[in-house]
């Protein structure tokens, strides 16, 4: 039998510099919901989220993936997960579509050439596979990277700041994409400075540093 | 928003994806792949201009001084094996990827040698004529650098990932890895003098692949967990 997938912090501490950050975080997020955690600069925001994807250590508590530690399952587990940093990880001087195509090829699927320009018209990048990374805007450079989330099954998405360099257009159509996910059964861990409304189902709300 | 149908890969074409994406990089900055072939052949022609014309003496130098110099190119290559990849936040796509790190690192490293391990190996036999050495000894030397630049590329990718993000990595790299690579200089550049000498090289060979062996096992994994802590 197949569990529910839930995403569970039990426990969960974090100190940076010898400066606690957070500690005692417990919180169960399960399939549809999305949890938007919220707090000031330096709350710990990004740490968290880096703990939950797995790339920085846990140093107090446990995250557990279908009830399982994440670290004990850690292949499974990135299987199920698709994580946007700061950073848009994009090598400039290659074309849009290498770049993409390396990054689906990474979680193993290959989107054909009409899927690709689908998604990046859907992103409002459409024309653009061919050219050059480094011939793109921010904005533009944000847009191709949050179209990696269409391009990968992931279950769980963990988007740090998404909505940075988006414009009000762009605002509205990742909110529509990241509802259209929950509504297919998918969880998402998300920090944003702005309140944004994703679909009719409220957030999760986790505030750090309150 | 209707949901993609894509796609599966296997596993083989991932890797294959992923070498693909290391050598499109690399043609897009063709200055990269060539400085350190350039290096090779300024370092090693620097030597028969400064020891003078005597073919006695530059004959018996000609192995080590080649061996020598094929270790700082690709020295001079491998800061550059991560840091592109680390500074984008490709690096972590790729540890956050279902595919096994081990593998990834595996094909950055023969993404490595093909493209700067090889053209050492290519370009090495023109430089031995400098040095006037012959048939036979060129071949040899071909040979043993066709069996040890592979090892070079795996080793110095484990100081590649334990560098990344430090400052004056460059010369930390060079601190960490050089003394790893003394067995196959020794081993490299003894066959060619070995054979000069009327010794078989089959010794020498075979502990070249040997140390190739070990590395194809064992610098992958090392390598990973070296990234794993660098990108905490």
């Amino acid at each position: 039998m197949k569990t529910a997938p839930t995403l569970t912090f039990s426990q969960l501490g974090c100190s940076r510099g010898g400066r606690l950050l957070f500690h005692g975080i417990d919180c169960v997020l399960e399939a549809g919901r999305w949890l938007y955690v919220a707090g000031a600069n330096g709350v710990g925001k990004t740490s968290l989220l880096r703990m939950v994807c797995g790339l920085a250590p846990i140093e107090a508590g446990q995250i557990l993936w279908k009830g399982v530690s994440i670290h004990a399952q850690r292949d499974a587990y990135h299987q199920d997960l698709c994580y946007l940093g700061h950073l848009n990880a994009l090598q400039e001087s290659i074309s849009v579509r290498e770049n993409l195509s390396f990054t689906a090829a990474l979680s193993g699927f290959a989107p054909s050439g009409a899927q690709m320009q689908e998604v990046l018209t859907r992103f409002g990048v459409g024309g653009r596979e061919h050219q050059l990374v480094r011939h793109l805007s921010q904005g533009q450079k944000r847009r191709v990277a949050l179209s990696r989330l269409a391009l990968n099954p992931a279950r769980l998405w963990v988007l740090d700041e998404p909505f940075v360099a988006m414009d009000e257009a762009g605002v509205r159509m990742l909110a529509e994409l990241i509802a259209a996910h929950l509504e297919g059964g998918g969880m998402a861990v998300v920090t944003s400075h702005q309140q944004v409304a994703i679909g009719s189902m409220p957030a999760q709300l986790l505030e750090l540093g309150a | 928003m209707k949901k993609l149908q894509l796609r599966k890969l296997g596993l083989a074409s991932v890797l294959l994806a992923a070498l693909r994406r290391e050598i499109s990089l690399a043609m897009r900055q063709k200055g990269e792949v060539l400085t350190p072939l350039m290096f090779f052949v300024v370092i090693a022609s620097l030597f028969p201009l400064g020891v003078g014309p005597e073919s006695a003496l530059l004959l018996r130098m000609a192995p080590g001084v080649l061996w020598v110099s094929a270790l700082l190119a690709a020295m001079l290559s491998l800061q550059r094996l991560f840091a592109m990849d680390y500074a984008d936040g490709s690096l972590e796509q790729m540890v956050l990827s279902a595919t096994p790190l081990g593998l990834l690192v595996a094909v950055k490293a023969f993404a490595h040698f093909l493209l700067s391990g090889l053209p050492l190996v290519l370009m090495a036999p023109v430089l031995g004529l400098q040095f006037g050495l012959e048939g036979r000894a060129l071949g040899i030397l071909m040979l043993t650098l066709l069996l040890g630049t592979p090892t070079l590329s795996l080793i110095g990718s484990i100081g590649a990932a334990l560098t990344l993000g430090v400052r004056g990595a460059g010369v930390l790299l060079s601190l960490l890895i050089l003394p790893l690579y003394i067995p196959v200089l020794i081993f490299g550049a003894g066959a060619v003098e070995a054979d000069a000498a009327g010794l078989g090289i089959g010794g020498h060979l075979s502990l070249l692949a040997a140390l190739l062996v070990l590395s194809i096992f064992f610098a992958p994994l090392a390598t990973t967990t070296a990234l794993r802590i660098s990108l905490e």
